[in-house]
C-alpha cells in the first residue's frame, strides 16, 4: 500500500529518465569512442580518433599537425558563457534589490513582468534580435534617421551578437533565485550597517553582496549551464559558422555527419557542466549557508 | 474503586531518533471514561506518544493495546480512534458540515444517518449555524469547537487531544477547558489529552502523567501530584516550591526527620529518603504564612523582594542565608503588606513539606 | 528623505526601467512590425492585417501547429502524472532509500545542456531502429517536461503542512480517498501550474524537436526555425506575435493560479 507506492511511484520518471537520459548518455559516451561510418553514422569500432581530432589534424604530409581551431571554439563558448553570467549577475543584482523593495502590488506586478518573457518561444526572442541588430534593421534605421551614420556594417555574425542573444534569452532564469534571495534579506541589517558607520558602498559590498550570494550563485548555474549548450544564438545571430560548441555538436549530426567526433565534443561538453556542478557541490559542502 | 475496562494499555514503549531516546520503557494504562492528561515539558515526548497512539508514528519497541487489541499493525485509518490536532487542521475546502462528515463517509454511514449525526454534533459544540461556513471564516475558538466535533463524530473509542487550546487566549482557554470536561463526561469517551500547561492538567483531568527525559515521573491524580510529587522533577515543574537541601536524620515509614540550613528539624512525609544521607525539602509558597499567619514550624527572615499580584503578593524572604518564595493572599483590600528589609516571621505546619530524594 | 533611507540606493529606479525596456524591446519591435503594410520589413509604410491573413492560410505553418500542440498536450499530460507522483513519494513519504538521488534523477534535463541529450536520444532511437517520428519526440518532450512539472507541484505540496492528510487518515480515509479529496484539492493549482509549464516548455523546444526532426513531423519551431533562415518576412512577425500572445496568456494563468489561495 503506502510501501508499495513508495517504489512504483518513482518508478516512472526512473524508467522514463533512464531510457531517454541515462541510457542515451551512456551512449553516447562509448560512440564517443568509435570509428566514423563510412555512410556517416558509425561503426561499432573502438577508436580514439575522436579525440584525437579534437585536438589534431592529418596535415599535407599525412601526419598529425596540432589544430587549434576547437581548442579555439571550446575556449570562446567558455569565454562567452562566462561574460554573459558575469553580466547577467551584474544586472539582476540591482534589479532584483529594487523590485524587492517596492509595495506588494507592485513587488509582484514587476515579478511578473520579469518572467513574463520566458514564457515566449527562445526561437522568437532570438529573432527578434535578428530584426534589431540586422542590415536594415532597427538600430540601423534608428542611426541613419538621427543622421549618426549614413549605414553600419551588420552588427550581427559576430560574438557581441551572440552576447547581446545569450544574456537576452538567460537574464530571466538568474532574476528569480537573486530575487528570491534579496527578498529575504533583512532591512535591518542595511539599517545595523549605517548604524555602525559603513556608507552605502561598504554596506553593498560587506552585507548585501554575501547575503545574496547564494542566488546569485544558483542563478549563475542556471545560465552558465545552458550557455555552454547554446545553439540558436550562434547560428542565428552568429552566422551559423562553427562559433560554439553546441552548434558544432549539431552540425556533426547534420550536415556533418560525423556521429563519433559530435559524440566527443558532447562529452567534453557534459564534462564540463560536471566540472562546474561539482564546483558548486564542494562550496555547498563547505559554507553552510542558508540560501 | 469500580473495576473499570482498561482502554489502552501501553507497555515497555520505547522511541529512539537515531541516538536520541525519546522515550524510554514506558508503561501505563489508561481507563475508560476518563480524562488522562500527558503532561510535560517540550521534547518530553508526549506528542510522540500520541502520535503512537494515533498511528502517525511507531515505537522502536514496546506494545500497544486498544481495549485489548494490540493495534501498532493497524495503520491510522484502520484504528477506532480520532485526534483533535494542535493545527486543528480543518479542510479548507470544505465546508464546516462537510469536515464533521468526513469521517462517517469514509466509515460508510448511510446518508440520513450522517446528517443525523452531524446535526447532533453542531448543536454539542454549539455551531449549528456555521454549518455552511469555510474554515478560514471562523475564529479560533470556533474552528477548535469544529476540529472537535469533527473528531467525535465518529464515535471513537478514545479521543486524542494535541495541545488543542495552546493557540487560544487566555479568557477562551478557561472556557474552554470546563467545555471540554463537560464533553468528555457528557460523551464519556476516554480523552488523553496532551499539554504542557500544568495548570489545565491540574484542572481537567481525571489522572496526570507526567512524563520527563522519556520516563514516567508520576502517574496519579491532580492532588496526588501536587501535594505529594514522587520526585523533584516532578514538584518543580508542577506549580511553584521552594526546594531546601537538608540532611536526613532518621525514616520511619513514610515520615522521615531532617534537619533543615536554618538548623531546625521538621518532620514529615517523605518519598525515596534514607537515612543519613541529604534530600531535599519541598515547601510550596502558599504553605508558608506570614506574621500573624505564621503557625507551626517558625523562622525568622528578611524581606529581600516583593511582587504585587494583586490576588497575591508574592515575597522573597531571606531566612538564615537561604531565599524563600512566600505567597500571600490578599484576602482583604488593602490587606497588610510588609516593606523590602522588613524582618518577619514565617511558618509552615510540619506535614505541609516533603521531603524528596535529592 | 533619502538621505535617511539607507535602504535606497540612487539609480536603481532607471537602471530598472531600462532593464524593463531591454526585456521587451525586442518582443515590442517584433508586434510592432507584423501590422506593417510593407514587405520591406523595416519600413512603415502603413497599418496592415494582411500578414496574420497569409499567416493563418499557410498550410504548412498550420500542420506545423498542429504537431506542436498535439505533441505539447501529450507531453504535458504524461509529464504531469509522472512528476504528481514523484513528487507525492518525495515530499511526503518517509524513509525513502535514495531520495537524494531520485530527486536529481527527475531534475536531470535540468542539469543537461540541451544539445547533448537532444544528440543523446538521437543515437539511441537510432540505435533501436524507430521510426515513428511522433513517438520519438513524445518521449523526448515527456522527459524534459517531467523536471518542469515537477517543480511547481512540489513547491505546493511543501507548502502544505501534513496535518490535513493525517487528519485525513485519522478520519478512516484509505490512502486513495486521502489524495482524492483531499491531497489533490489543495494541490491543485500547483498541478496546474506545473502542466502549463510542461506544456509551454513543449511547444518553445527547439534543440530536441529539430535534432528529431522528420517528414512530417516538424514541430512550430523547427517550422520558424526554416523560415527565419530565408530571411525576415512581416509573415514571419505575424507568426511570432500570435505565439507572443498565446504565451503570454498561458502563462498569466499559471502565474495567476500559483499564487491565489495559499493553504493556510
Amino acid at each position: 500500500m503506502r510501501a508499495d507506492f513508495r517504489i512504483w511511484g518513482l518508478l516512472p520518471a526512473w524508467v522514463i529518465m533512464g531510457f531517454t537520459l541515462i541510457i542515451p548518455i551512456g551512449i553516447v559516451i562509448a560512440v564517443s569512442f568509435a570509428a566514423r561510418g563510412a555512410y556517416g553514422g558509425f561503426d561499432w569500432a573502438l577508436s580514439g580518433e575522436p579525440y584525437v581530432q579534437i585536438l589534431y589534424q592529418v596535415g599535407w604530409t599525412d601526419e598529425l599537425e596540432f589544430n587549434p581551431q576547437y581548442l579555439y571554439i571550446i575556449a570562446r563558448t567558455l569565454w562567452l558563457a562566462a561574460i554573459t553570467t558575469l553580466i547577467c549577475m551584474a544586472v539582476s543584482l540591482p534589479v532584483a534589490y529594487y523590485i524587492a523593495r517596492q509595495p506588494r502590488a507592485v513587488k509582484a506586478a514587476l515579478v511578473y513582468l520579469v518572467t513574463l518573457p520566458f514564457w515566449v518561444s527562445m526561437i522568437v526572442r532570438v529573432y527578434a534580435w535578428l530584426m534589431i541588430l540586422g542590415n536594415d534593421g532597427v538600430i540601423e534605421k534608428a542611426l541613419v534617421a538621427t543622421g549618426l551614420t549614413s549605414g553600419i556594417d551588420s552588427l550581427l555574425f559576430n560574438d557581441g551578437a551572440m552576447l547581446v542573444g545569450m544574456v537576452y534569452s538567460y537574464l530571466p532564469l538568474m532574476i528569480l533565485p537573486v530575487f528570491a534571495s534579496v527578498e529575504k534579506l533583512d532591512g535591518a541589517l542595511i539599517e545595523a550597517s549605517h548604524d555602525l558607520y559603513a556608507n552605502r558602498w561598504v554596506t553593498l559590498r560587506r552585507v548585501i553582496l554575501p547575503l545574496a550570494w547564494p542566488g546569485l550563485m544558483a542563478g549563475a548555474i542556471l545560465v552558465f549551464v545552458p550557455c555552454l549548450g547554446a545553439v540558436l544564438e550562434p547560428i542565428l545571430l552568429g552566422g551559423g559558422k562553427q562559433l560554439l560548441m553546441g552548434n558544432l555538436i549539431q552540425t556533426q549530426f547534420g550536415g556533418g555527419r560525423n556521429w563519433p567526433f559530435g559524440a566527443a565534443i558532447a562529452v567534453v561538453l557534459m564534462g564540463l557542466v560536471m566540472i562546474v556542478l561539482m564546483a558548486r557541490a564542494l562550496r555547498d559542502g563547505g559554507r553552510h549557508d542558508a540560501a | 474503586m469500580t473495576s473499570r475496562g482498561k482502554a489502552i494499555e501501553v507497555e515497555g514503549v520505547t522511541k529512539d531518533f537515531g541516538t536520541f531516546r525519546a522515550l524510554d520503557g514506558v508503561s501505563f494504562d489508561i481507563y475508560d471514561n476518563e480524562f488522562f492528561t500527558l503532561l510535560g515539558p517540550s521534547g518530553c515526548g508526549k506528542t510522540t506518544l500520541l502520535r503512537m497512539l494515533a498511528g502517525f508514528d511507531a515505537p522502536t519497541s514496546g506494545a500497544i493495546r486498544l481495549h485489548g487489541k494490540p493495534i501498532l499493525d493497524l495503520p491510522p485509518h484502520k484504528r477506532r480512534v480520532n485526534t483533535v490536532f494542535q493545527s486543528y487542521a480543518l479542510f479548507p475546502h470544505m465546508t464546516v458540515e462537510q469536515n464533521i462528515a468526513f469521517g462517517l463517509e469514509n466509515l460508510g454511514w448511510p446518508k440520513d444517518r450522517r446528517s443525523a449525526r452531524t446535526a447532533q454534533m453542531l448543536e454539542m459544540v454549539h455551531m449549528a449555524q456555521f454549518a455552511r461556513r469555510r474554515p478560514d471564516q471562523l475564529s479560533g475558538g470556533q474552528r477548535q469547537r469544529v476540529a472537535l466535533a469533527r473528531a467525535l463524530a465518529p464515535e471513537p473509542e478514545v479521543l486524542l487531544l494535541d495541545e488543542p487550546l495552546s493557540a487560544l487566549d487566555l479568557k477562551l482557554r478557561q472556557a474552554m477547558r470546563d467545555e471540554l470536561r463537560t464533553l468528555q463526561r457528557q460523551t464519556g469517551i476516554t480523552f488523553v489529552f496532551v499539554t504542557h500547561d500544568q495548570e489545565e492538567a491540574l484542572d481537567m483531568s481525571d489522572r496526570i502523567c507526567v512524563l520527563g527525559q522519556g520516563r514516567i515521573q508520576h502517574l496519579g491524580t491532580p492532588n496526588e501530584i501536587y501535594e505529594d510529587p514522587a520526585n523533584r522533577f516532578v514538584a518543580d515543574f508542577i506549580g511553584e516550591t521552594n526546594f531546601l537541601p537538608v540532611q536526613v536524620i532518621s525514616v520511619d515509614g513514610d515520615m522521615a526527620s531532617v534537619k533543615t540550613p536554618m538548623g531546625q528539624v521538621v518532620t514529615t512525609l517523605q518519598k525515596a529518603a534514607t537515612a543519613g544521607q541529604a534530600a531535599t525539602l519541598s515547601l510550596r509558597p502558599e504553605k508558608i504564612g506570614m506574621e500573624d499567619q505564621a503557625v507551626g514550624e517558625i523562622m525568622q527572615g528578611r524581606v529581600t523582594n516583593k511582587n504585587y499580584m494583586g490576588g497575591y503578593t508574592h515575597y522573597t524572604v531571606d531566612v538564615g542565608g537561604t531565599e524563600l518564595r512566600v505567597s500571600k493572599r490578599n484576602a482583604i483590600s488593602h490587606s497588610q503588606s510588609f516593606e523590602i528589609g522588613r524582618e518577619v516571621r514565617l511558618g509552615f505546619r510540619h506535614d505541609s513539606a516533603r521531603v524528596l530524594g535529592a | 528623505m533619502t538621505r535617511h533611507d539607507v535602504r535606497h540606493y540612487p539609480g536603481l529606479g532607471l537602471l530598472t526601467a531600462a532593464f524593463f525596456a531591454y526585456l521587451y524591446l525586442p518582443i515590442a519591435v517584433v508586434v510592432f512590425f507584423s501590422f506593417n503594410e510593407n514587405r520591406l520589413v523595416s519600413v512603415w509604410t502603413g497599418f496592415s492585417l494582411k500578414w496574420y491573413d497569409s499567416a493563418l492560410s499557410n498550410r504548412a505553418l498550420l500542420d506545423a501547429v498542429k504537431t506542436s500542440l498535439t505533441l505539447a498536450v501529450i507531453a504535458m499530460v504524461l509529464s504531469t502524472t509522472v512528476a504528481l507522483m514523484a513528487a507525492l513519494v518525495l515530499v511526503r513519504a518517509k524513509g525513502v532509500k535514495g531520495r537524494r538521488i531520485s530527486e536529481t534523477v527527475v531534475n536531470l534535463p535540468l542539469l543537461l545542456p540541451e544539445i547533448v541529450s537532444a544528440v543523446a536520444v538521437l543515437i539511441l532511437f537510432s540505435q533501436l531502429g524507430l521510426t515513428n517520428g511522433l513517438a520519438k519526440l513524445v518521449l523526448a518532450h515527456t522527459a524534459f517536461c517531467i523536471p518542469f512539472a515537477f517543480l511547481p507541484i512540489r513547491a505546493r505540496l511543501q507548502g502544505m503542512a501534513p496535518d490535513y492528510e493525517e487528519a485525513a487518515q485519522d478520519l478512516y480515509a484509505t490512502p486513495w480517498v486521502t489524495f482524492r479529496r483531499v491531497t489533490l484539492p489543495l494541490i491543485l493549482p500547483g498541478v496546474f501550474a506545473g502542466a502549463m509549464l510542461a506544456f509551454v516548455m513543449s511547444m518553445d523546444d527547439f534543440i530536441t524537436s529539430n535534432m528529431l526532426a522528420s517528414g512530417g513531423n516538424t514541430t512550430l519551431p523547427v517550422y520558424i526555425f526554416g523560415l527565419i533562415k530565408q530571411g525576415t518576412t512581416p509573415e514571419l512577425n505575424a507568426i511570432s506575435t500570435l505565439i507572443i500572445v498565446a504565451s503570454l496568456i498561458i502563462a498569466t494563468t499559471a502565474l495567476v493560479l500559483t499564487f491565489r489561495r495559499r493553504i493556510p
